[in-house]
């Protein structure tokens, strides 16, 4: 055991194993996005290994659902990824309909996709906002955040709240659109498109940024798909695949929308995977919004459900294209108010234990710029 | 030809169970072949991409059927307690996908509390890698063959299995009594 504690400590003199200095970056650290640890292993600059340790924001939210009913629960998926609460929402209300077998009326199906692509924009914002703060670019990130911003206050509109959503219920949504976001939607459009243009203008073609994301952590795509990795992570190895494509759920296949990828893995690729999306989700919003100005205004929103639910035995998987990926909820039933077995498939888990295979021979700055670019939400990541 | 058939046609013998809930199928197999029907699966049937592995400890579900039949008649429940012992009381569940076909599968192996041991795939895909070691943290299932078999989210020093139906809610107590042994 004192060996393990050893690590612990950052030394900074040769260990006995050759001549590597063990460095201990996080879990408390400006540059460690959350409550993220990496042990490494160098060779002055060069990391010869970096094995990351989790469960520092492990609050046990698989046993927290196993005693509390399926409407109760839903508040607490908000605390997995926090950047997009409502993906969270939406595919754990998806997998108890599921289970339920029960189908959403197609307006609260449209306000669903509205809301989950306005929060996948913003987790993008966040994400690439970040990775460019932390490889010394602050502009972009005050262009981006301003409309996350804008689009927090969409979300804080329609159900009160701006960070930890709880958006909608099981069988619908409790709110049609706010009034206000017809007026708001075209020119939040235009701007959130401006924002993307400027970051772009000042980072794709950018000499600095480029020496700092081409080619590093270049991963390849069977590589990607050995570890699990979903998402942009894995559409920037070169590999198309997007849930809302491959399986399509709500009504995303009546929509007209490209799936961008990439083709090394590296970090540029990842930056550029993000950019495009956004560009991609904005589009999905245009058509989801003129199909729900078709339906009546006074179309249901919500499936009627009992008010305690109590679904029949089964076990179901039901996983959706979250922004970092695919996020999936298995649950197992007895036939009672409560589930037997909640396992969420966070897609940062996934990503994040092939840690140590992707920043394996860089430089420590480039673990830096990994790690943001990997966009792991601790409070997924731990559960 | 259904994704049933075929997963039957893959697995042959060593198919134990079949069962279907919410369109969601799922193949129940044993220890022993554990390895080798996953390969297959993967090799012949294109379910080529592991999405999660999970835990699942039984011990509430098998316990209440049984409470509900004392209750109607003594009887048959004496029967009932003749025929055999109860099933093993963890399962773990892999979540499979093709990614050509984008069909899901979940196929599930018992294991008994007494031998809480299964083969690791983590030689088949990598992504076992960090589940394996969640499971091992919150049931107590050991992998054999695995590169790093270590608790995952919970602490080294920590004693017990958390997601296990005997353990308590509120735990029982050992932020408390953290011992460290710092030299």
């Amino acid at each position: 055991m004192a060996k393990e504690i050893e690590t612990v400590c950052i030394t900074t003199g040769p260990t006995e194993v050759g001549d590597y200095v063990t460095l201990n970056i996080g879990p408390i650290h400006p540059a460690m996005h959350g409550t993220l640890r990496v042990i490494t292993k160098t060779d002055g600059e060069t990391i010869i290994s970096a094995k990351p340790e989790i469960g520092y924001l492990h609050r046990g939210v698989e046993k927290l659902g196993e005693n509390l009913t399926y409407s109760q629960f839903l508040p607490i998926t908000d605390r997995l990824n926090y950047c997009s609460a409502i993906c969270n929402n939406v595919a754990y209300e998806m997998a108890v309909e599921k289970l339920l077998g029960i189908e959403v009326p197609p307006k609260a199906q449209l306000i669903r996709m509205i809301m989950m692509e306005l929060a996948r924009i913003a987790d993008h914002e966040v994400c690439v906002g970040i990775l460019g703060v932390d490889l010394g670019a602050l502009t972009p990130f005050f262009y981006l955040i301003i409309q996350r911003e804008e689009i927090y206050e969409i979300f804080e509109w329609h159900h009160g709240a701006r960070l930890t959503n709880s958006m909608g219920a099981i069988g619908g949504v409790e709110a049609d659109l706010p009034d206000r976001f017809h007026e708001k939607w075209p020119r939040m459009r235009d701007s959130i498109r401006k924002a993307n243009d400027d970051t772009d203008k000042l980072l794709t073609h950018n000499r600095i940024w480029m020496d700092r994301t081409v080619g590093v952590n270049a991963f390849c795509g069977d590589d990607a798909l050995n570890w699990g990795f979903t998402g942009p992570m894995l559409r920037a190895c070169g590999v198309k695949r997007d849930l809302r494509k491959n399986e399509p759920y709500l009504l995303y296949d009546k929509v007209d929308f490209d799936i961008p990828a990439g083709k090394h893995g590296d970090v540029f690729d990842r930056y550029m995977v993000r950019m495009l999306e956004m560009e991609q989700s904005v589009k999905i919003i245009d058509q989801a919004y003129a199909m729900y100005k078709e339906l009546p205004e006074d179309a249901p929103l919500m499936k009627k459900v009992p008010k305690i639910l109590r679904p029949p035995a089964g076990q179901i998987y039901h996983a959706i294209e979250s922004p970092n990926g695919e996020l999936g909820f298995f649950i197992r039933s007895d036939g009672s108010d409560k589930p037997y077995r909640i396992k969420i498939r966070p897609p940062c888990y996934m990503v994040y234990q092939a840690f140590d295979d992707l920043v394996k021979g860089e430089m420590i700055s480039d673990l830096i710029a990994c790690l943001s670019s990997l966009n792991v939400i601790a409070g997924e990541l731990d559960r | 030809m259904s994704l049933k058939e075929r997963v039957a046609n893959i697995l042959k013998n060593d198919l134990l169970e079949i069962t279907e809930s919410k369109g969601d199928v799922c193949v129940e197999i044993s220890r022993q072949t554990l390895v080798n029907a996953l390969k297959r699966l993967k090799e012949e049937g294109g379910f080529d991409f592991l999405s999660d592995l999970l835990g699942i400890d039984n011990s509430d579900l098998y316990a209440k059927p049984k409470k509900k039949k004392k209750k109607t008649e003594d009887g048959t429940e004496q029967e009932q307690e003749e025929k055999g012992p109860p099933p093993p009381r963890f399962e773990v569940v892999y979540l499979l996908l093709s990614l050509s076909t984008n069909e899901r599968l979940q196929v599930r192996v018992r294991v008994p509390e007494d031998d809480l041991e299964l083969p690791s795939v983590t030689s088949l895909w990598r992504s076992a890698n960090w589940p394996e070691r969640e499971t091992f943290d919150m049931f107590g299932i050991r992998f054999n063959g695995h590169p790093n078999m270590r608790r995952l989210l919970m602490w080294d020093e920590f004693q017990d299995y958390p997601l296990r139906k005997d353990y308590p809610l509120e735990g029982k107590g050992e932020e408390r009594h953290l011992n460290y042994n710092i030299a």
